[in-house]
């Protein structure tokens, strides 16, 4: 199992939907988020282009965030998953130093906290918290290891890309291009 | 986007580089005493191997301070001695100090007679005194092991993270270890009463600042043969915010112009021999604050 999240920007509209609807789900602290949107405008006027990400947590295969954590706290779980253990972790901070992402922030309570690919809705049969809420239906979720999984096609049949390939984290996070 | 990371990471303040530089400092402290005692330069170099390594104690105690307040999750400090992970530079530095911090005190605690000239240790602590006095040669071996994996490990704690451009360098290593030996050789300078021990850690001081400076160039001169996001790693100094800060306050004043004042003393010109010494702790100091928060700026495009 290779849990994966793919995003279509040309269908993204950039209505933030995904990162209240992770904040509800996950009770993130106000001023925090695990998702958030970014909008990339790229050339000179009047030939302009717009790029809009829906960016989280790239729950990298080679996750420096894992290799650094001095307690064990950042583990790998189900299907490539990268998680935090609460009762694990001392707050240094060093996996917020080491992900090129900016992924994770210190949790309120002490621990670092960041997105799950809502592993506990996952359990359940459900698609995760921004998924299912997207209204443009631009986001996929599901198990790079099943050919038929709505992910694996996508990915088949599109152009895709990931952020910064060259830090060498292969992260699990697809742009649609 | 989340208030620390947005518009640059701010996770690391004052704490940190505190730290580095307290960890560097008392392992230049214990190096030097234990390779003062390993060579039989006790008496030649008797602040270093009686004196100096009291004030290594109290940096690493304060040092430890510094990286409890640190933590957001203090209460749980604990778990970094529950596993060992070997590409964690945070936990071989948690295992490090937890070496470091009792070989320090146990040798601190042998030449306490030279702070209160009349203690006298009693019932089983003398017992154990006399333990540790016959096995002196042994824990300045481990001493001088662990202080240069003390030292290099205050720079490789930055250097692992790829994350941030400024940081990822593995000459960091070593810069922070030249860096830590060049402020322990400057504490014995200070403390040092005897002419003679002075001038010799003048002399070794002098070939550490050279050796720095040597290691500052060759990182510039990586970053700027490097890719895109360590070229504007290293524009942070060149031109960028941390110029001024930079080459003025570590480079001028923390290294070559007390190196310029050690040189002059030798030749016998009258410099009160502290103040070459005090500028480069102070050039010490600046250098972990200047590349911890720099680092927290550099970032990878996409």
């Amino acid at each position: 199992m290779r849990y994966a999240m793919a995003i279509d920007t040309k269908k993204c509209v950039g209505c933030s939907d995904c990162v209240v609807a992770c904040q509800t789900e996950n009770n993130v602290p106000i001023g925090h988020c695990r998702d958030w949107v970014v909008e990339v405008l790229d050339g000179t006027y009047p030939q302009l282009e717009m790029e809009l990400r829906s960016e989280r947590c790239c729950h990298c295969e080679n996750a420096p965030c894992v290799r650094c954590c001095p307690t064990g706290a950042s583990h790998k779980s189900d299907g490539g998953t990268v998680l935090v253990k609460p009762h694990k972790c001392i707050g240094c901070g060093a996996c917020i130093a080491s992900c090129p992402y900016d992924a994770r922030y210190p949790h309120p309570d002490g621990h670092v906290d960041k997105c799950t690919f809502c592993l506990h809705r996952v359990k359940e049969g459900l698609q995760p918290a921004c998924v299912a809420t997207c209204p443009t239906k631009c986001m996929y979720f599901g198990d790079l290891d099943n050919p038929r999984s709505d992910i694996s096609r996508i990915l088949k049949n599109r152009k895709w890309k990931t952020l910064i390939p060259e830090a060498g984290t292969n992260p699990q996070l697809y742009f649609l291009i | 986007m989340n208030p620390r990371v947005d518009p640059h990471l701010e996770i690391w303040h004052w704490e940190i580089p505190l730290y580095l530089f307290l960890g560097g400092l008392a392992a230049g402290i214990l190096f030097f005493a234990a390779l003062s005692f390993l060579l039989n330069r006790e008496e030649k170099a008797s602040t270093a191997v009686r004196i100096t390594p009291h004030f290594a104690v109290v940096a690493i105690l304060i040092g430890l301070l510094a990286l409890l307040l640190d933590l957001n999750h203090k209460a749980y400090f604990w778990q970094l001695y529950t596993t060992i992970r070997l590409q964690s530079p945070m936990s071989w530095g948690a295992w490090t100090l937890m070496l470091v911090t009792p070989l320090a005190i146990i040798w601190s605690a042998l030449h306490i007679n030279t702070i209160f000239p009349s203690w006298e240790w009693k019932g089983p602590l003398k017992q154990l005194e006399a333990f540790f006095s016959q096995n002196k040669k042994w824990i300045a071996w481990a001493m001088l092991l662990s202080s240069v994996i003390l030292g290099v490990y205050t720079g490789i704690l930055f250097s692992a993270f790829n994350a941030r451009p400024l940081w990822n360098t593995s000459i960091l290593g070593p810069l922070f270890l030249v860096s830590g030996l060049s402020t322990g050789a400057a504490m014995n300078i200070i403390l040092s009463r005897d002419h003679a021990e002075r001038s010799l850690f003048a002399k070794i001081d002098i070939g550490l600042i050279g050796i720095e400076l040597f290691l500052i160039v060759h990182m510039f001169m990586g970053f700027l043969a490097s890719t895109q996001v360590q070229i504007d790693a290293a524009r942070l100094f060149l031109g960028g915010p941390y110029t001024a800060v930079f080459w003025v306050l570590v480079v001028g004043m923390g290294l070559i112009f007390p190196a310029i004042l050690e040189i002059l003393e030798l030749k016998k010109f009258k410099i009160p021999a502290a103040i070459p010494a005090i500028l480069v702790l102070i050039g010490g100091l600046m250098l972990r604050f200047i590349i911890a928060y720099a680092g927290q700026e550099s970032r990878w495009l996409y």
